[in-house]
């Protein structure tokens, strides 16, 4: 493969995390190397344990290994103070979770105009931005909504919109399908393959074939290391799930 | 600015998210602040009333008083005319003359006492039961004295006329009696009591005249009173030999020092003693002034100390609620930080939380504490201080900031990916 001239999004060298001290010890990551270009869509497989969501935890700047480096669109984060990775976690990153995590008895509009809030985008503007955002992904009519009163699929399509409303050169989502019936994940995984092709870098954790094979390339971990590597299309290719 | 704007609306946001215990937790401080207006409102206006008692006694009178040999026993200022009655001892009772009518004339010297205005001797008879037709009632002060007692004490006669220096050495049992006194015996406004005879003690006296009223002061009634010449009341009740107290009026407010001195020095000579070893005291409105505001401030420290304790409480009540908050709402810090907040956007908005319960709790109570001191309570009118208004206030906004930052900095302080794993 032909050098990109971009700098990767993602950057991973001999990234280790261990928990625990003498019998405890846990390698929860065993030495990964990682390069994620711009506009890739990757699939994190894994069974349980194998340390995917450590790996997201730390590429995602909510927590830090214990040995190893890690560039995030070129810089790096072992720099980074506890201000640096907040502003990089709300300027760089989309986190869409397995459970939601959106905040309770607040509106979707709301939800989505947190990270924006965080930012110090006028009101005004992040109303507009945040609609724009739910437009998107097809919840325009359900604004005023709280999280109770939306469905787990509704609830995950309010979370993407919060995460892609920042314009994030990452797009990390843990298991987003976990908790979702088919019909749901399949709009979620629309919404994807819309967003990689919109240009988006876009990781994604999971146990599902089926979520897998719709990304370009698909990573499997095993106790902590990269055992498996896959490209199914290329970076400027739109995603195989659209291609069929 | 705006971020902080921010966090104060998701502060909001979280105050009326639970309103029970957001209530709740306001009602601890709101208590706590008007309390401490209340309480320190009655404080100062027991001292007002304090002060307006004594005040009304007349800032250049001093009174003499005996006390046994600088022994203790009756010490100073118990005999205060007026002052609720602590001196009634009874003449019957046989003791060492240690004040007498003499000692009084001698006060009224020019030389010696230049600031010495005018004087009365008194004697107070006890336990003075006046009946008439078939009325009776408990006198609570019988004082026998000379006219110019009526004088340098302000009384005035509303109806009749007062006695003179001749009903003094005649002896004659005449009296003026108190409105209350007038009222119980004839009933009505007491006017049908004048010109009359009534027995005090079994004793006829006339009654010459009815004081003006001069109202309550305190709890204290200072119209069931009953003046008569000081001979008249030897003879009668009392018995002879020394006086009760001797009231002096000094020329005016400034000479009262002076005249305490000029007394003091006269009185020495007289007994024979030096100020060590005085069988007499001298005490003036301004040293009962004194010593009663001292106390009443105590009292007022006091009532103080323990609505600020009941404040502090409020003000715990507020740190114990934030931290529950904040444990319950990790799940959602952790999210609010994955999301990008600071550090700072979290604490502000905890801290503004805490704070929002606080004010809320004590402007509430300034409301309660400013519409409660406007009651009687407990026989004392509160007067306001505006100084406890704004400490109180002020203390309520400090407790939320000091409560409050705690809990804030734990929230702040929560590892994004520590919070998010939390269930
Ligand atoms: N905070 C922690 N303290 C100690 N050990 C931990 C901690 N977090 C994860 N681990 C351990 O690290 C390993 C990897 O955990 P991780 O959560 O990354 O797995 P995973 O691949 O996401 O699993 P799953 O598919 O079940 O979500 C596990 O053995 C786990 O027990
Ligand atoms: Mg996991």
């Amino acid at each position: 493969m032909t050098v990109v001239a971009t700098r990767p999004v993602i950057e991973v060298r001999s990234l280790r995390k261990t928990y625990g001290l003498g019998d405890t010890e846990v390698h929860a990551l065993a030495g990964v190397d990682l390069v994620v270009e711009k506009g890739d869509y990757i699939a994190i497989m894994g069974a349980s344990g194998s340390g995917k969501s450590t790996l997201m935890n730390i590429i995602g700047c909510l927590d830090v290994p214990t040995t190893g480096q890690y560039l995030l669109d070129g810089v790096d984060t072992r720099r980074l103070d506890e201000r640096r990775q907040a502003l990089v976690r709300n300027r760089k990153i989309g986190f869409i979770f397995q459970s939601f995590n959106l905040i309770a008895r607040t509106t979707a509009l709301a939800n989505v105009e947190l990270p924006m809030a965080y930012a110090g985008v006028k009101a005004a503007d992040r109303r507009s931005r945040a609609q724009a955002a739910l437009e998107r992904v097809g919840l325009g009519e359900r604004l005023d909504h709280i999280p109770s009163q939306l469905s787990g699929g509704q609830q995950q399509r309010v979370a993407v919109a919060r995460a892609i409303v920042t314009n994030p050169v990452l797009l990390l989502a843990d298991e987003p399908t976990g908790a979702l019936d088919s019909k749901s994940t399949a709009d979620i995984l629309d919404l994807f393959d819309d967003l990689s092709r919109a240009g988006r870098t876009l990781c994604v954790i999971t146990h599902e074939d089926e979520v897998a094979a719709r990304a370009k390339r698909v990573i499997r971990l095993r106790d902590g290391q990269i055992v498996m590597d896959e490209r199914v299309a290329g970076i400027h290719q739109p995603p195989p799930g659209v291609a069929r | 600015m705006s971020r902080f704007a921010e966090a104060a609306r998701f502060a909001v946001r979280g105050v009326l998210g639970n309103k029970m215990r957001s209530a709740l937790t306001t009602l601890g401080i709101l208590i706590g602040v008007a309390a401490v207006i209340i309480l320190v409102s009655v404080g100062t206006g027991s001292s007002a009333a304090v002060s307006e008692q004594i005040s009304s006694l007349g800032s250049n009178t001093l009174t003499v008083s005996s006390s046994q040999g600088g022994g203790g026993g009756r010490g100073g200022g118990g005999g205060f005319p007026g002052m609720g009655g602590g001196s009634v001892d009874s003449g019957s009772q046989t003791r060492l003359a240690e004040l007498t009518v003499d000692d009084a004339g001698a006060l009224l010297d020019d030389e010696l006492a230049p600031d010495v205005k005018a004087v009365a001797p008194t004697v107070s008879a006890s336990s003075v039961t006046a009946t008439y037709t078939g009325a009776s009632h408990d006198v609570s002060s019988f004082t026998g004295t000379t006219p110019s007692y009526l004088a340098i004490n302000d009384w005035t006669v509303s109806a009749g006329s007062a006695f003179v220096d001749a009903d003094y050495t005649d002896r004659e049992r005449v009296a003026l009696v108190g409105v209350t006194v007038a009222e119980e015996l004839a009933g009505g406004d007491g006017s049908d009591l004048l010109d009359e005879t009534v027995q005090f003690n079994g004793v006829e006296y006339s009654v010459i005249g009815i004081l003006s009223s001069k109202g309550t002061s305190g709890n204290q009634d200072q119209d069931d009173v009953v003046i008569a010449p000081l001979t008249a009341v030897q003879d009668t009740l009392t018995g002879y030999g020394s006086v009760d107290a001797i009231t002096v009026q000094a020329t005016s407010a400034e000479t009262v020092d002076a005249a305490q001195a000029e007394i003091e020095d006269i009185l020495n000579s007289r007994h024979k003693t030096t100020s060590d070893d005085a069988d007499f005291s001298v005490s003036n409105a301004s040293s009962f002034l004194e010593a009663a505001t001292s106390t009443t401030d105590t009292l007022t420290v006091l009532l103080g100390a323990v609505a600020a304790i009941s404040l502090l409480v409020g003000g715990i009540g507020v740190m114990n609620i934030m931290l529950v908050t904040v444990t319950e709402r990790t799940r959602e810090i952790g999210i609010r930080k994955a999301i990008g907040a600071q550090k700072f956007d979290i604490v502000s908005q905890f801290l503004v939380e805490a704070v929002l319960l606080s004010v809320f709790g004590g402007l509430m109570g300034v409301l309660i504490g400013v519409v409660g001191s406007q009651f009687t309570i407990v026989g004392v009118e509160p007067v306001i201080e505006p100084y406890s208004v704004v400490l109180a206030f002020g203390v309520s906004v400090l407790i939320g900031l000091f409560f409050g930052l705690y809990p804030a900095n734990r929230a702040a302080s929560l590892r994004p990916i520590d919070a998010l794993r939390y269930e």
